[in-house]
């Protein structure tokens, strides 16, 4: 960590994007975490991400529970709305303020100590219903925070820092999403900006449940041999099936890779994923295959990265609660208080 | 590519790009620094070992430096590194105790030196204190050569001259002034153990159009007029003024008229205004002082009425360029222009002249009529006679007449002991890590945000009464400081040690100017085309790593880094450490008598 905030001067050719903001403008206050954590590469992932997405900044929302990974968002897009909840609850909050303004761009960020362990079912619900929401979950297998106990998603036989052993099951949150009907399900690596950044992207852009379980080591207390989190395990065990390369809405595809080897993904509202093949036959579109290739994999130690599942047709929970299309806050007393006619007519219906 | 060799004294003291700007190498982050925290007269010695006049220079130096100066790439303007040296000169304590004591014995050594300007004061202070008997001569009744004879007082106070010249001739010699040289011939015949020329340029050119003979009572050269005045021979001018000639001459002949009587002057260039070659602070000086500056305009004849000058018709030309690219003057096809004056000063150039100089002495001359001079020893074609400042390679200024006066110490020192003089000690260096905790480092890495502060000035009504107020009333302390800490600390190094690393990206991620890649290995164009910001300046070495753990190297841009550190106080494992480069250059006093040499 550094106590300085870092200078504002920059690369003489930083450019801006479309809103005329250069990517530094979408930073935050100077992180706390220490030197080396992988939770500090995801915020440089969300700040480019946002950056590309020429994304006003005031039109996000970033909510996260407890824990080192959930303090993260104070570093990055300080012009953006924040709330800092309690441990695993992350979710509902989100949820509630989903549905109180559907007009704003939710990101959560979590731990998997805050999504796994404490706020598991907080996390299923969330997915199930298909908020309409980026949710991301930086694993390092470990309550840093709390001074590095195992958590949910350390995997059995894996070793602590002190070379105590771990006996029971992880729980693999994408497989979960999966499960749970997660519209947009990617993993990658802190490590990997280059894959990270576009999945944040595409995800911050999916209209639906999107979940991105990001690997990301924890040089304190989850970075040694025996760990299967450290940054030399996960670059040995790295599968990627395929890379995110262009995200564009509507306008057509032109994608230089060999015939065959690259796929596409129109999205419901007209946007388009286009993906580098990695993995030969992997279809991103099947839910049922995808879980079946994860299950195979994993079995055999390998970390399988990239955009892995993902439905084109999805929709949000707005969608099937069928909810009025503005912002609560910008209903007048009118839309609020119909009256007494309109009190009594519903009153006749349910009769 | 092959890994980056950092061994060695220059890759670390390129990246000090003011230090390598520097003829004399001076430390610069390392004074700057200690005006920062108030210890004047230590900043002050820094300057006085490398440059020999900092409170000449940080008020007069042509400042190689603020051009390369690093802050003047990440924003608009380098730090003010001249007239920080000033801030150290005006606000030290009395320093006499520090200056070098005298030898202990005489080494029995004589030398001759011819004028005594900042070239051959250079050689005698690092000759001094090592035991040689040394003469120096001048014309001149003040030592000082075109420090005191050119330069106006309104720019450089005489007790400034005054205290850094004796601070040299105070360390013992004889000073014969008021004695030129007539002959080179009759000096060598006193038998000296070797001669320095240190001479300069003294001779201004002339302009011959119609019109000069006849009205030769109001036509000067300037840099004859500026001693003159310098020397008080003169002190009033006719109330308009024209001044020929677009350099830093000009500039001073000008700014000299306005203050004593000249009221309509103006300068009068052959080329366009951008081309001048007066430094742009000259002229932005120029032109606060009610002067304009007419360019396109070659003189083409003085004017006269009754032997008395009446003005300078000049024509009006307009630049063209051929396919090459090259520059040329045409005419403009307008009409010639009279402009009517009093007196004209003409600063068109300055020549070397040697008429002293026999030419059967064994000392070659080359064909335009200039000393051979060895570029590195400064050795003539006569052995034991060396030549340094505007004398060896024409009019330049005084911080290469003082870097030049370094090199030729070393190579009198080393004649004189009977070593070879081409063999010279390369500079000694060292690197010293700054940390002292997680996130301490021993120098303030927060950079400022300011712009330069500019140097507060007398008033202009005031200024222009008086050839003597010195304009520039230099930083004060406050200001000082302000100015201190915009400087980037260039010379603290990012050091880094492939085996520590972990490839965590967290330095990539901190880096506020992108100056780190991690990426495939390749040949550096093709590097320098996917660095995470692009390379904008081929001169800025990148520092490219061995072969890390992933196959893949780190490359860093070295152009823009803040020297903020963010990178080594980001890395989990120490894999960067700030580390501070020092470089000891190779004097004549940092060699010992015997010829082995100590350079550390
Ligand atoms: C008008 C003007 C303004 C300038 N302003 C600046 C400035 O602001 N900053 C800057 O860096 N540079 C400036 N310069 C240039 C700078 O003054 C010179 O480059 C520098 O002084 C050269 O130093 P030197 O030791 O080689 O010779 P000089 O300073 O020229 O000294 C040579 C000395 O040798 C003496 N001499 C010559 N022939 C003989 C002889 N035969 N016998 C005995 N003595 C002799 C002369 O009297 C003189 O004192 C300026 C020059 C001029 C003309
Ligand atoms: C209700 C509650 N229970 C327990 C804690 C203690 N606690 C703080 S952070 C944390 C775990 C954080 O782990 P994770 O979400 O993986 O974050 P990391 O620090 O690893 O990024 C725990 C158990 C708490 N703050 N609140
Ligand atoms: S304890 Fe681990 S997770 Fe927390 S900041 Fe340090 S390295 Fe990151
Ligand atoms: S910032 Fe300081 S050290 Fe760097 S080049 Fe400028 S003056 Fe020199
Ligand atoms: S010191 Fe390190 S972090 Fe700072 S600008 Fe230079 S490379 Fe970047
Ligand atoms: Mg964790």
């Amino acid at each position: 960590m550094t106590y300085l905030a870092k200078p504002r001067l920059h690369h003489p050719s930083l450019a801006a994007n479309e809103l005329g903001f250069t990517r530094r403008d979408y930073e935050g206050s100077v992180s706390t975490l220490c030197a080396g954590c992988g939770h500090d590469s995801i915020s440089a992932a969300i700040i480019q991400a946002c950056y590309d997405l020429n994304l006003p900044p005031h039109r996000l929302a970033k909510l996260s529970g407890i824990g080192c990974s959930s303090k993260t968002p104070d570093y990055f897009l300080g012009a953006s709305h924040g709330f800092n909840t309690v441990h695993g609850r992350m979710p509902s909050v989100l949820t509630g303020a989903n549905l109180a303004n559907r007009e704003l761009i939710y990101l959560g960020v979590s731990g998997d100590g805050d999504s796994a362990s404490i706020g598991l079912g907080q996390f299923a619900h969330a997915i199930r219903r298909g908020v309409n929401m980026t949710y991301i979950v930086e694993n390092n297998g470990v309550y840093g925070l709390t001074k590095g106990q195992f958590s949910a998603t350390s995997d059995k036989g894996s070793k602590s820092k002190r070379g105590v052993e771990n006996h029971d099951s992880a729980i693999d949150l994408v497989s979960l999403a999966l499960q749970l009907g997660a519209t947009f399900v990617a993993r990658s690596f802190s490590g990997d900006k280059a894959q990270l950044a576009p999945l944040i992207r595409a995800a911050l852009a999916h209209k639906g449940a999107a979940f991105i379980d990001c690997v990301s080591p924890c040089v304190q207390f989850n970075n040694h041999a025996g760990s299967t989190k450290s940054y030399d395990y996960v670059r040995e065990h790295n599968e990627a099936v395929n890379r995110l390369d262009l995200i564009s809405s509507r306008a057509p595809i032109h994608v230089d890779y060999e015939p065959g080897t690259t796929t596409t993904v129109t999205q419901h509202d007209g946007s388009v994923l286009a993906l580098h093949k990695l993995a030969e036959h992997y279809d991103p579109t099947d839910r049922i295959a995808a879980m079946t290739y994860l299950a195979q994999r994993q079995a055999l130690g390998e970390v399988v990265t990239g955009l892995l599942y993902v439905d084109p047709e999805a929709d949000d929970l707005h969608n099937s609660l069928d909810t009025v299309t503005a912002p609560l806050n910008s209903l007048g007393s009118k839309e609020l208080i119909p009256g007494s006619a309109m009190l009594a007519k519903i009153n006749a219906d349910l009769r | 590519m092959h890994p980056t060799r950092t061994e060695g004294p220059d890759y670390y003291h390129k990246v000090v790009d003011c230090q390598w700007a520097c003829p004399a190498h001076t430390p610069v982050p390392e004074y700057i620094r200690l005006i920062a925290e108030g210890r004047y007269s230590d900043a002050y010695m820094i300057n006085w070992k490398s440059n020999v006049f900092p409170g000449v220079l940080g008020r007069t130096c042509d400042r190689p430096c603020e051009p390369a100066c690093r802050r003047g790439r990440v924003e608009d303007e380098p730090v003010a590194i001249c007239r920080l040296k000033r801030v150290a000169a005006d606000n030290k304590d009395d320093i006499s105790s520090r200056l070098p004591p005298p030898a202990a014995s005489r080494n029995g050594k004589r030398i001759a030196l011819v004028g005594a300007g900042p070239a051959a004061l250079t050689v005698a202070r690092d000759l001094a204190p090592l035991g040689y008997d040394l003469v120096l001569y001048d014309g001149d009744a003040k030592a000082g050569g075109m420090i005191r004879s050119q330069i106006p007082r309104f720019r450089l106070p005489e007790e400034v001259i005054d205290e850094e010249v004796g601070y040299i001739t105070g360390l013992g010699m004889e000073m014969r002034l008021g004695q030129r040289v007539d002959s080179l011939k009759d000096l060598l015949a006193e038998n000296y153990d070797a001669v320095f020329v240190g001479t300069g340029a003294p001779r201004g050119r002339d302009l011959d159009l119609p019109g000069r003979e006849e009205a030769r009572a109001n036509i000067h050269v300037g840099i004859d007029w500026l001693s003159s005045v310098s020397f008080g021979h003169i002190d009033r001018i006719g109330r308009r003024v024209i001044v020929l000639g677009g350099g830093n001459t000009a500039m001073d002949c000008c700014r000299t008229s306005r203050r004593l009587g000249g009221e309509d002057v103006k300068v009068v260039v052959r080329s366009g205004f951008e081309e001048m070659k007066a430094s742009p602070w000259e002229k932005e000086d120029a032109l606060h002082e009610d002067i304009p500056i007419l360019n396109f305009r070659v003189p083409k004849a003085f004017t006269h009425d009754n032997g008395k000058l009446t003005g300078v018709v000049f024509e009006v030309v307009e630049a063209q360029y051929d396919d090459k690219g090259r520059r040329r003057l045409m005419p403009s096809g307008e009409p010639d222009e009279h402009y009517p004056c009093d007196d004209v000063l003409v600063a068109v150039g300055q020549e070397n002249s040697f008429p002293w100089i026999e030419r059967d002495i064994g000392l070659e001359f080359n064909e335009w009529d200039m000393p051979k001079v060895d570029e590195v020893t400064f050795q003539s074609t006569r052995s034991g006679v060396f030549f340094g400042g505007d004398a060896a390679f024409g009019p330049k200024n005084i911080i290469w007449a003082v870097a030049q006066g370094h090199d030729a110490a070393v190579s009198i020192h080393r004649y004189c002991q009977g070593e070879d003089v081409q063999d010279r000690p390369p500079p000694g260096f060292s690197l010293t890590s700054q940390k002292m905790g997680i996130h301490e480092w021993s120098y303030d890495n927060d950079i400022s945000n300011d712009a330069r502060f500019r140097v507060p000035q007398r008033d202009k009504v005031e200024s222009l009464k008086d050839v003597r107020l010195e304009v520039e009333l230099g930083f004060d302390a406050g200001l000082g400081f302000s100015e201190a800490q915009r400087c980037l600390n260039c010379d603290v190094q990012t050091v880094f040690a492939e085996p520590l690393c972990i490839e965590c990206d967290a330095c990539v991620d901190i880096c506020p100017v992108d100056c780190i890649t991690f990426t495939e290995d390749g040949e550096e164009e093709d590097l320098r085309g996917r660095l995470n910001a692009p390379s904008l300046h081929l001169d800025q070495d990148l520092l490219v790593s061995d072969k890390l753990k992933t196959g893949r190297v780190l490359v860093k841009d070295e152009d823009v880094c803040l020297h903020c550190g963010l990178c080594a106080e980001r890395c989990p494992t120490g894999a960067w450490d700030m580390q501070r480069f020092t470089l000891e250059m190779t004097h004549a006093t940092s060699m010992t008598g015997g010829g082995a040499c100590q350079n550390r």
